[in-house]
């Protein structure tokens, strides 16, 4: 299986009102990578996702994606929110809020067809949702719901999936069994995850990198908590409330 | 069936309570779930404006209304996406704008507007065929146009930033959704008055909403609520000779809340018989 290059960041720098955000950040994405970017709050995690998605416009630099502008190549991925921010109270159904993935396959003035239908369900069953596939979304529990965003973002067939903070609304004890999806799904598709929880995160995932406004890549996730604070300028303390257990980066 | 209804006027009267409950069932459930509330009282209060451009230009106040809101709705969809002023308000001036600018343009028509209080608070009984017919075609309209992009509209009101990554013109669509709320205003405007268009636009489809979690029944319910309400609105006022838009507002706000507490009980009655509770 060859590896294809899915996205290109080239010294992109985004501001908010002339303060620097993201300052000359270069990160390629290949098509088997499983990366957790890491990073304190604030630090311009989500505004790096929102960039490589094209809702948000570096101020310099050149981002592409599947090797088109973002606005473009962005249908070849899943996104997945912070998604705290979405009406529970929304009338729509488990199956409705998949099928909306398929939105990219389908387009303006064209009804849902069978395949897509076909393509939801399947989308349900990866992500052992269908059984709830009536039910109205805000009627889950967070955990069921992340679930269901997960096969809204397989709907769309992706090569990549982008995901923000995907554990903060997750029962810890669910954290588990979230993190062994996304270990089967990353046969299938790279992965992008972010979070400011780097124990959960560096169990899982292949490589590492920080952020916090400059990216630290690491590629390997074999580093030491000194390492990072000293080589990398990653504010560790910041990221994982207090020291870090090597044990946990040490381990897997 | 009581005489009154063989009154030119009373039939005039249910056909426009009819087309008003179609077009705010529709539009109204959309106002709702995606909370564009506030910028929908805007819009309607805008469309005075409209009115007095009609007194002034002496053509039917209410085509007048029907341009100058579209044209409202598109102002204030653009101010609070592409500016950098609070939405809530922009909103609030454009508002008042709208309304501002009505009363100049009534001030400089020659003569005086004699029927002003009409298209402020509503008068059901005096809707002319003229109006019936621009009625039925807006609500012909707005069913077109949201059959056309259901999709769409779902998507950018359940989540906008998901649908403009899957590809939906989420802005361009966003002000066509305040544009058909713009037409469900001039459609109500002569049924209920611009003051009291916001509560038709939400009060039916609240109530819908407690019934169902489909969006499509839900503006079927929300249709079926509205045309209730506006034609035992329309019963009542006549019967105790109470002003007909204001009543059907009233009629309307009280069985919501009464439905608020129909449901409440159920839910006690439910929790002391250890049933699980049931809501959907």
């Amino acid at each position: 299986m060859g590896t294809e290059e899915l996205v290109r960041l080239e010294d992109v720098w985004v501001h908010y009102d002339s303060v620097p955000v993201l300052e000359g950040i270069n990160l390629t994405i290949k098509s088997n990578d499983f990366l957790g970017i890491i990073g304190p709050n604030g630090g311009g995690k989500t505004t790096l996702l929102k960039v490589i998605l094209g809702l948000i416009k570096p101020s310099r630099g050149k981002v592409t994606v599947m090797g088109q502008p973002p606005e473009k190549g962005r249908r070849f991925i899943g996104y997945i929110s912070q998604f705290n921010l979405f009406d529970r109270d929304f009338p729509i159904s488990v199956f409705d809020v998949v099928l909306m993935g398929r939105y990219s396959q389908t387009g303006l003035l064209r009804r849902y067809t069978e395949e897509d239908k076909m393509a939801a369900t399947e989308a349900l069953k990866a992500v052992e949702m269908l059984d709830y596939k009536d039910r109205q979304i805000g009627r889950l529990s967070g955990g069921e719901q992340q679930r269901v965003f997960i096969a809204r973002a397989l709907a769309t067939n992706p090569k990549l999936l982008l995901l923000d903070e995907p554990t903060a609304s997750i029962d810890p004890d669910m954290q588990a069994e979230f993190y062994e999806l996304l270990d089967r799904l990353k046969e299938k598709m790279a992965i992008v995850l972010v979070s400011h929880d780097i124990s959960a995160v560096s169990i899982y995932v292949s490589e590492i990198a920080c952020l916090n406004h400059q990216l630290f890549y690491h590629g390997s996730k074999e580093v030491s908590a000194e390492e990072l604070e000293k080589s990398y300028h990653c504010p560790i303390q910041l990221i994982a409330h207090g020291t870090v257990p090597h044990r946990v980066l040490k381990e897997h | 069936m009581p005489t009154v209804l063989q009154y030119e006027f009373m039939q005039h009267a249910l056909a426009a309570g009819l087309l008003a409950a179609i077009a705010c069932g529709i539009v109204g459930v959309y106002v709702v779930v995606k909370k564009v509330v506030f910028i929908s009282g805007g819009i309607a209060h805008a469309s005075f404006g409209g009115i007095g451009l009609g007194f002034l230009l002496g053509i039917n106040p209410v085509l007048g209304a029907m341009v100058f809101t579209v044209a409202s709705a598109l102002g204030i969809g653009l101010v609070t996406r592409r500016t950098r002023l609070p939405e809530d308000t922009a909103i609030g001036i454009l508002w008042a704008m709208g309304m501002a600018l009505g009363i100049i343009f009534i001030g400089l028509a020659p003569g005086y507007a004699p029927d002003l209080f009409s298209y402020l608070f509503g008068n059901i009984l005096t809707v002319p065929t003229s109006d019936l017919m621009l009625m039925l075609i807006l609500d012909g309209v707005i069913i077109t146009l949201v059959l056309l992009f259901y999709k769409e509209f779902l998507l950018l009101s359940f989540d906008e930033e998901f649908s403009t990554v899957a590809g939906v013109p989420t802005e361009r669509l966003y002000l066509l959704l305040l544009c058909l709320v713009a037409l469900t205003v001039v459609v109500l405007i002569r049924v209920v008055g611009i003051i009291l268009v916001i509560a038709l636009l939400t009060i039916p489809a609240a109530l819908a909403r407690q019934l169902t979690h489909d969006l499509k029944k839900m503006m079927g319910l929300a249709i079926l609520a509205g045309a209730v309400f506006t034609l035992g609105g329309l019963w009542l006022s006549y019967l105790l000779d109470l002003a007909s838009g204001a009543t059907i507002i009233l009629v309307s706000g009280t069985a919501l809340f009464a439905s608020f507490g129909i449901a409440r009980l159920r839910r006690n009655r439910a929790r002391e018989y250890g049933q699980p509770t049931n809501i959907s």
